[in-house]
């Protein structure tokens, strides 16, 4: 498999009065080519920051000031603002977490839609139309031909939320990036845009990274998982692996805070405390007030160590490992 | 358990301290801003020289054995036949600009401040009302107060003084009926809020007689959005007078408002002389955007319930 | 369609009452016969009018009266002019009417771009200059601030003529000042004095809505589809923005009618306005009547208008009527 995005040391600041908030400080990571990666964390860990960094999409007071972030070869941050917009919406695609909010309810589903492909192409609006309708029909929108000239306020949450990945997908990227999309729907629904989104990832072969806060959702769709706490990414690794062996104390955390099948009965246990503040984190581990392995090594701040099934950034990883081992 | 225990909640201030009197908060706040400081202590300089206006003015432009016709449309700085420097010069019967514009100030003030003083308490009457009866007043009241908003100020103004005539008691009498009705809405809609509240149900299952209920409650519950709407609309009717004024349908010559300083500096703009017109104009926009100034922040630091 | 039905109906209700106070002011008030009958009429001519409009007849019947002359579009002859009151009314309208659109056009023309600037950076010194001048534009009397354009485009630059209508150009059987050059320069200040409240309102409400749009997960969304900034803004943004900012202008057209008064007087427009206004300091009361009736209807279908175009434009709206 070959690597489609490679971000490295990303450090994305937002300016203010009282000083610079860092919601990404210092991210690294690969997506490959055909490959799902889950990038989990709960909100304030600069998940969705690190997407909308990766599309050029950093609202003010908000800047990417540091790393770097090759896409298929290319610097992203060396682009110009006209050739990233040019990758936008064409090689690289994003959806969004709320689909009643994602679609301007003023403007009808088509012109939503052409205006997709005629940025990055030229085609006739007729042309444009024919595959705009076709892409609907693939995202299992029925009657495609009358949805095309609907306002998005008639569509239901789900069914806007196919809207929003037909559009995504439109001109065959080679990235999407997924900010949470199925958050705010019911869990039928989601399951249905799961199996649509994997169902077009295989058919493709493009890579996704698929920014979630909740584990259980990509356990069965992500190759690898990503977690990231505080800025910075605390584990990587197999999803499988990562499930039933994490090596971060947060991970296990994580994994423990989810209701679970085959621990009926047992109780779900929660992280006490709250993330350090973004402005400054001080130079101890990040997650060393909240955890229940904390030593005096602790005080150091700890890198990203590798090993043989993917990375952790904790300095006792081994002694976690087996207490997940012990309570699996 | 005493009547007197029922009494409304606190309402939180911005800026509030425990213990401390909610209008002390308030003054603070206000105090706070320079901008709203600035425009206070412009409007309280144009109220004093508004009052003081026969001891300050260099001339009592009104007593016709001061001026001199000699005088006339004299540019500013200049020197008059009688030995006197005119600052702001001269209009086109040799009165003194500067004179003319503290007497003016005193009428445009007067006007606004007495009319909008009067549509104040019909409006508090008639929003009160509304709110306190509900039903069928209440539906009757709105009606006509939309019917009267959906119509431009000037136009019902003008319409009123088409009928009236010209004077300064016809003009005071337009002012009331144009703006009693914004008046009506906000009392309506800042009582109607409060009288959702508990503890106003609770007043009424005590017994409380009903004019205890309104007057004691819902009436300072709707004082801090009428404070706002009043020095807003003060700043409206003196607009309001001075554009009729202008337009010969408000006040009479005799009684020489801003308003008719400009129209009658008009006639001399084409022939250059510009100060006739232009400094009273000047006046009564510094008037309006102190008092506006004021109004805006006021709105800020009180935060009426149903500001628009 | 229940709802023109139900709307038209309010509006003839209105009319009705409107047209109750108009004879309550003109009748009720003082004596009518000074009203209606020129002061210099000999006794004979005094006696024949007051038989005419019924003036000797108890007030319910003066009123009805009063209101078929009115449905008749009959308001008696203009003391002035000499000839039926509502006929040159008529021929009064298209000036002001020509005003009004020019002030609607100047405050859309120039207050989008300004609000949309001052939205897109509200931070920047350019932006915040627009807004300080915006709420200028509020505080200035219309009236004050016209003659300071005179003053200064007329007076001191001569740049823009003084007063008056310019010639009139016919273009599709519309005769109206925007079809001729000289025409154009006799009608800009007039329309820009008009024109100065509601671009300040404009101003503002682009503004605000740009604001409240701009962070909005759609427009986020446009841009990672790969739009052009260009069609972000003038598309995306501007339709939303344009819902709020078309219906205050619909609405504000009443407004501007009225506000004409003042903008005709110092301008010696001859509209409607200026009509009125030389009508009240020569107490020609037939037209004063006759004004106040054209007004009052004007105003009663401009709402009725406006009403019936929002629940168009706004697709939310038509499927919450539908819904109910």
């Amino acid at each position: 498999m070959s690597t489609l995005l490679e971000i490295t040391e990303l450090q994305t600041h937002f300016l203010s009065e009282r000083g610079a908030v860092k919601a990404v400080d210092g991210v690294s990571f690969t997506v490959n080519r055909g490959e799902v990666l889950a990038v989990v964390g709960e909100s304030g860990s600069g998940k969705s920051v690190t997407g909308l960094s990766v599309m050029g999409l950093i609202d003010k007071p908000g800047k990417v000031v540091g790393g770097t972030m090759q896409f298929d070869g290319q610097d992203l941050s060396s682009l110009s603002p006209e050739a990233m917009r040019q990758l936008r919406g064409n090689r690289i695609a994003m959806i969004f977490q709320d689909p009643m909010m994602t679609l301007n309810p003023v403007l009808r589903v088509d012109t939503q839609m052409i205006e997709t492909l005629r940025a990055h192409r030229d085609i006739s609006k007729k042309d444009a139309w024919t595959l705009c309708r076709d892409a609907l029909a693939r995202v299992g929108i029925p009657a495609p031909d009358e949805r095309m000239r609907s306002y998005p306020h008639q569509f239901s949450g789900g069914m806007r939320q196919r809207v929003a990945i037909a559009i995504a997908l439109l001109n065959d990227p080679d990235l999407l990036i997924a900010d949470e999309p199925t958050t705010a729907l019911d869990v039928t629904i989601q399951a249905q845009i799961l199996a649509l989104v994997q169902g077009l990832v295989t058919e493709r072969g493009m890579g996704v990274m698929w920014v979630t806060h909740d584990l259980s959702v990509v356990a069965g769709f992500a190759d690898r998982v990503v977690v990231m706490y505080a800025g910075e990414v605390v584990e990587e690794g197999p999803v499988d692996r990562v499930i039933s062996q994490p090596t971060h104390p947060y991970t296990l955390g994580l994994i423990g805070s989810v209701p679970s099948r085959n621990k009926r009965g047992a109780p779900l246990t929660q992280i006490p405390g709250s993330t350090p503040s973004p402005i400054n984190r001080g130079t101890a581990c990040r997650f060393m007030p909240r955890c229940r392995f904390a030593q005096t090594k602790c005080e150091e701040h700890p890198p990203l160590i590798e090993s043989a099934t993917g990375a952790s950034r904790c300095w006792f990883q081994d002694e976690v490992a087996a207490q997940s081992r012990e309570v699996a | 358990m005493t009547i007197a225990s029922v009494t409304p909640p606190p309402v939180p201030k911005p800026g509030a301290i425990e213990g401390e009197a909610p209008w002390r908060g308030i003054v603070r706040e206000f105090a706070k801003s320079w901008t709203a400081m600035f425009g206070l202590i412009l409007l309280v300089l144009i109220v004093l020289i508004a009052i003081f206006a026969p001891l300050l003015s260099p001339q009592n432009p009104y007593d016709l054995a001061s001026l001199s016709i000699m005088d006339n449309r004299l540019p500013p700085g200049e020197t008059g036949w009688s030995g006197m420097t005119f600052v702001l010069g001269t209009d086109g019967q040799g009165r003194d600009m500067l004179s003319a514009i503290m007497y003016g100030l005193r009428i445009s003030l007067g006007v606004g401040v007495v009319s909008c003083t009067i549509a104040l308490f019909i409006g508090l009457a008639a929003g009160l009302a509304a709110a306190y009866f509900g039903g069928r007043v209440d539906t009757i009241i709105m009606r006509i107060v939309d019917l009267h908003l959906s119509f431009p100020a000037i136009l019902i103004a003008l319409i009123l003084l088409a009928v009236l005539g010209r004077g300064i008691d016809k003009i005071i009498i337009a002012l009331i009926v144009v703006q009693w009705a914004t008046f009506a809405r906000t009392v309506r809609g800042a009582a109607l809020a409060e009288r959702r509240k508990e503890y106003i149900e609770a007043a009424q299952c005590l017994g409380l007689p009903q004019w205890r209920i309104v007057f004691g409650h819902l009436l300072p519950n709707c004082m801090p959005p009428m404070m706002v709407i009043f020095t807003v609309e003060i700043a409206s009717a003196i607009a309001l007078e001075a554009t009729l004024s202008f337009l010969g349908v408000g006040l009479p010559i005799t009684q020489p408002s801003l308003g008719l300083l400009i129209s009658n500096g008009f006639q001399f703009i084409l022939s250059g002389q510009y100060w006739i017109s232009v400094y009273p104009g000047i006046a009564l926009l510094v008037l309006i955007v102190a008092i506006n100034l004021v109004g805006d922040h006021l709105r800020d630091v009180l935060n009426p319930r149903n500001a628009q | 369609m229940v709802f023109v039905i139900r709307r038209l109906l309010q509006a003839v209700l209105i009319a009705l009452v409107m047209s109750v106070l108009v004879f309550a002011g003109v009748f009720a008030v003082g004596n009518p016969a000074d009203i209606l009958i020129d002061p210099e009429a000999t006794q004979t001519d005094r006696l024949r009018l007051i038989q005419q409009f019924g003036l000797d007849r108890p007030l319910h019947e003066q009123y009805f009266i009063f209101l078929g002359n009115v449905l008749q579009g009959d308001f008696g002859n203009s003391f002035v002019f000499n000839r039926p009151a509502l006929h040159i009314i008529f021929e009064r309208m298209p000036a002001t009417l020509e005003l009004a659109f020019a002030a609607i056009l100047i405050a859309v023309v120039i207050g989008i771009p300004l609000g949309l600037w001052a939205g897109l950076r509200p931070n920047a010194f350019s932006s915040k200059t627009i807004m300080a001048g915006s709420i200028l534009g509020f505080s200035l009397p219309n009236f004050w601030q016209g003659i300071m354009l005179i003053l200064l485009f007329s007076v001191t630059l001569g740049w823009l003529p003084v007063t008056g209508r310019g010639p009139v150009g016919e273009f599709l059987g519309i005769r109206s000042s925007f079809f001729t050059l000289e025409g154009l320069r006799h009608l800009a200040l007039p329309a820009f004095n008009l024109a100065v409240g509601l671009l300040a309102l404009v101003i503002r409400l682009t503004r605000a809505g740009t604001l409240e749009v701009m962070p909005q997960d759609f427009i986020r969304f446009a841009r990672a589809k790969g739009l052009r900034e260009r069609r972000v803004i003038f598309i995306h943004l501007l339709r939303n923005i344009l819902i709020p900012v078309v219906t205050v202008v619909g609405m504000s057209f009443g407004g501007l009618i009225a506000f004409a008064v003042v903008t005709e007087t110092i301008f010696a427009w001859p509209g409607m306005g200026k009509l009125i206004i030389d009508s009240i300091n020569v107490l020609d009361r037939p037209i004063i009547v006759a004004y106040l009736m054209v007004i009052v209807l004007v105003f009663i279908l401009l709402n009725l208008i406006v009403d019936i175009l929002y629940s168009i434009i706004d697709p939310r709206i038509r499927l919450e009527e539908a819904g109910q």
